[in-house]
């Protein structure tokens, strides 16, 4: 089952690799992988997105806890949460397509932030299935460049991960 | 007070109570060797290769419970020490291992000696750091070694840039320190305690399995007491030897591939199985899938990543062992549910019939001499108190078989990474701890010879270290396996070429001493046990053919074992489970 684990880690040189290297030396997927700082500029907030059985999935909330840099962490999966990813879209857009395209980023509440006598750069922002959506409904043919953020995630409710 | 980054390294080494440092001096760790060089606090002791520096420390890590430390220089340095930071790393051994590193302007420039020690030892460290600023060492030092020794122990490297040993910052070292990303836990959870309890006396057929957890935890005690009052058949772990006297009736042998018939098989028929500061290795356990078909198991371990890992478990304990084996003695002491003695006295029975194969028996009739009885010998004649570290192979197998540890912290050896080259650099350490108590490397010509420059050290240092080297020509393990497994294609694993032993002992100023008849043999362990002022290589001339049994093939469970040619196979019809 897919998993989203969010962290806390301690903003130093080297905790992604640390992070990076637990899950090649081990052998657990990534599908992907977000880190930025946070408002308290010693922590970083990582938000992971792999899969597994339960148990594979229990080893890797362990051995993340068990690295020295990780401060805190919750899978976003247990319980009700948001998740976000943004894409960053390039195609091809000329003569009537230019119209159809207008549309499909409409229907799909995506923005054109760019845009040239040939192309069009689309921003969209939503779960990852909606992402996955959306570049189905893409023409292939017509596709320049691809650039997805990799899911964020947030719990709902009043509680947050924080110190 | 101000201090260059040097003194600040030597004055925490001080202030951590370090006795000896094991290292290689080089370029970027120059200033650090000034500042040893003026002081007399730490002594330094000089090896020949820094894998030596590593397997040292360790192996004084072992023997004394206190962390092991080793000085070595940026690149080549650092790289030569990796094999010992692994080996320390998969037993769970403090240390702490400074790299020398190129000045921090040209870190990243491919500058002479330079290497990215903290990228490449990151897999196989508890953790590491890179210190770019003077005013940070002292704390990063104080991290270290608390890292290293607390929680489940490990090695840390702390990587110092030559410029960083120069700078000058005042001096000031922690007393106590917290992390908040770091807090092991210590106290076993109440209520799992009980549960386990409850368990525990309730079992038929009980197995207690303990490894090096109790060693590193300084549990031996309480474990006993705690197998005394169940009455309870006790195993132990490669690395957990010594745990519990071996020479205790409730003792049934080391389990796992090479662990005894009454072990192994106790641990298949087992009802509830309390695994006590063990991970559930693939040596120890056999094919999963056959692993302790019929038991409830409880596990305590300090970490719980452990737990669950390999096998699913119904009572996990995390916490310190020792004060989860006294919590739990508490409680079953206060439960008014005793064992059933009826019951324990029939699996009793039925262990003592396993025992009774003799699983351990070898050929007393050769006129070659059998490995097994070198090892004997020397248990017979040191009362079994000496200081035993190892080499990987066949002699490691023969010498957790045969010389029964009843002492915690006396059996030194590789167990997770299993690296060659770790029996006599780690006997320099554990000589080096206990100057007056006898120390013996079990060996073989193979492993020997992978760090055997440290011969040297011992001269220097006056180390009177007896080197019991079982020389069958063989890499043994290798031509075992190659026996059985390869239809007797032995693929480059023989010896050819040896040295000879004698010569070289002595040309390094050591003792040697050739032994080619088994009626020579106690005659020469006695003799090398007298000369208690010098090293003696002892060379013993084995019988090639020899294999190490009983057997549990790999991808086999514990009741499919292979006994040797000298074990009887009594066969037992009684229903169990």
């Amino acid at each position: 089952m897919r998993h989203i684990i969010s962290i806390l880690l301690e903003n130093e040189a080297g905790a992604l690799s640390r992070v990076a290297g637990l899950f090649s030396a081990r052998g657990y997927n990534i599908e992907s992988l977000t880190v930025a700082p946070t408002e308290d500029e010693t922590l970083s907030r990582m938000t992971l997105v792999t899969s597994g059985s339960e148990s594979i999935i229990e080893q890797i909330t362990k051995q993340l806890n068990k690295l020295v840099d990780v401060v805190k962490l919750v899978d976003l999966t247990e319980g009700p949460h948001i998740e976000r990813e943004m894409i960053m879209l390039k195609v091809q857009a000329v003569g009537d397509a230019r119209d159809e395209l207008k549309r499909l980023v409409d229907i799909f509440r995506g923005r054109i932030i760019d845009v040239t006598e040939s192309s069009y750069t689309i921003e969209l922002t939503g779960a990852g299935r909606k992402i996955d959506a959306f570049l189905q409904a893409m023409p292939r043919k017509d596709i320049i460049e691809v650039v997805r953020s990799g899911v964020s995630g947030i719990g709902r409710g009043d509680k947050g991960l924080r110190l | 007070m101000e201090l260059t980054g040097a003194d600040i390294f030597v004055r925490c080494l001080e202030d951590e109570g370090v006795e000896y440092i094991f290292g290689y001096p080089g370029g970027a760790a120059l200033h650090i060797y000034d500042a040893l060089y003026r002081q007399d606090k730490v002594k330094h002791i000089l090896v020949r290769h820094e894998q030596g520096a590593t397997h040292a420390a360790d192996g004084y890590a072992r023997a004394t419970g206190k962390p092991g430390a080793v000085i070595v220089t940026s690149g080549p340095g650092a790289t030569n020490a990796v094999t010992g930071i692994a080996t320390a790393y998969m037993d769970s051994i403090p240390l702490v291992v400074f790299t020398g590193q190129v000045p921090t302007m040209l870190i990243g420039d491919d500058a002479f000696q330079e290497v990215d020690a903290v990228g490449i030892t990151r897999p196989c460290v508890k953790h590491n750091f890179l210190v770019k600023d003077v005013k940070d060492l002292a704390m990063t030092i104080k991290k270290a070694f608390y890292i290293a020794t607390t929680g489940r122990p490990g090695p840390v490297v702390v990587d110092i840039p030559k410029d960083v040993t120069a700078d000058i910052t005042e001096y000031d070292y922690p007393d106590a320190i917290s992390m908040r990303s770091y807090a092991p836990v210590t106290k076993g959870h109440q209520a799992q305690v009980k549960k386990a309890a409850a368990l525990i006396t309730s079992a038929k057929r009980p197995m207690i399995y303990t490894g090096g957890g109790v060693i590193l935890g300084n549990a031996a005690e309480s474990l006993t007491e705690f197998v005394r009052t169940l009455g309870y058949p006790c195993t132990n772990t490669l690395m957990g030897l010594g745990g519990y006297p071996a020479t205790d009736p409730l003792f049934v042998g080391m389990l796992g591939m090479h662990g005894t018939y009454e072990a192994n098989m106790a641990m298949h028929e087992c009802d509830v199985l309390i695994a006590v500061g063990a991970r559930f290795d693939d040596r120890v356990t056999g094919d999963l899938n056959k692993f302790c078909p019929h038991a409830r198991i409880v596990h305590i371990d300090i970490d719980p990543a452990s737990i669950g890992k390999n096998v699913p478990v119904e009572i996990p304990i995390v916490g310190n062992v020792d004060g989860v084996i006294k919590d739990l003695l508490k409680a079953i002491r206060a439960s008014k549910k005793k064992p059933d003695a009826e019951a324990l006295a029939a699996w009793w029975e039925q262990i003592e019939e396993w025992r009774a194969m003799n699983c351990l028996t070898f050929d007393r009739a050769s006129e070659l001499i059998k490995p097994q009885y070198v090892i004997e010998t020397l248990y017979k004649l040191t009362d079994g108190d000496a200081f035993v570290t190892s080499d990987v192979g066949q002699h490691q197998m023969w010498a957790a078989q045969f010389y029964k540890f009843d002492k915690p912290r006396r059996w030194i050896n590789s167990g997770g990474l299993g690296t060659m080259g770790f029996g006599l650099p780690s006997a320099m350490g554990v000589q080096l701890a206990y100057p007056d108590a006898l120390v013996a490397c079990i060996t073989g010509e193979a492993s020997i010879q992978m760090c055997i420059q440290e011969l040297s050290t011992c001269k220097q240092y006056g180390l009177p270290i007896k080197v019991i080297n079982l020389n069958n020509r063989y890499m043994g393990m290798v031509r075992q396996w190659q026996e059985f497994f390869y239809d007797r294609r032995y693929s480059h694993s023989y010896m050819d070429a040896l040295p000879d032993f004698i010569k070289l002992a002595e040309s390094y100023g050591h003792v040697g001493m050739k032994i080619e008849k088994p009626g020579d043999v106690e005659g020469a362990l006695k003799e090398a046990i007298a000369t208690t002022d010098r090293l003696v290589f002892l060379d013993f001339i084995t019988d090639q053919t020899e294999n190490v049994y009983p057997m549990m093939p790999a991808g086999k469970g514990h009741h499919e074992m292979e006994l040797g040619p000298c074990s009887q196979v009594v066969s037992t019809n009684r229903e169990l489970a």
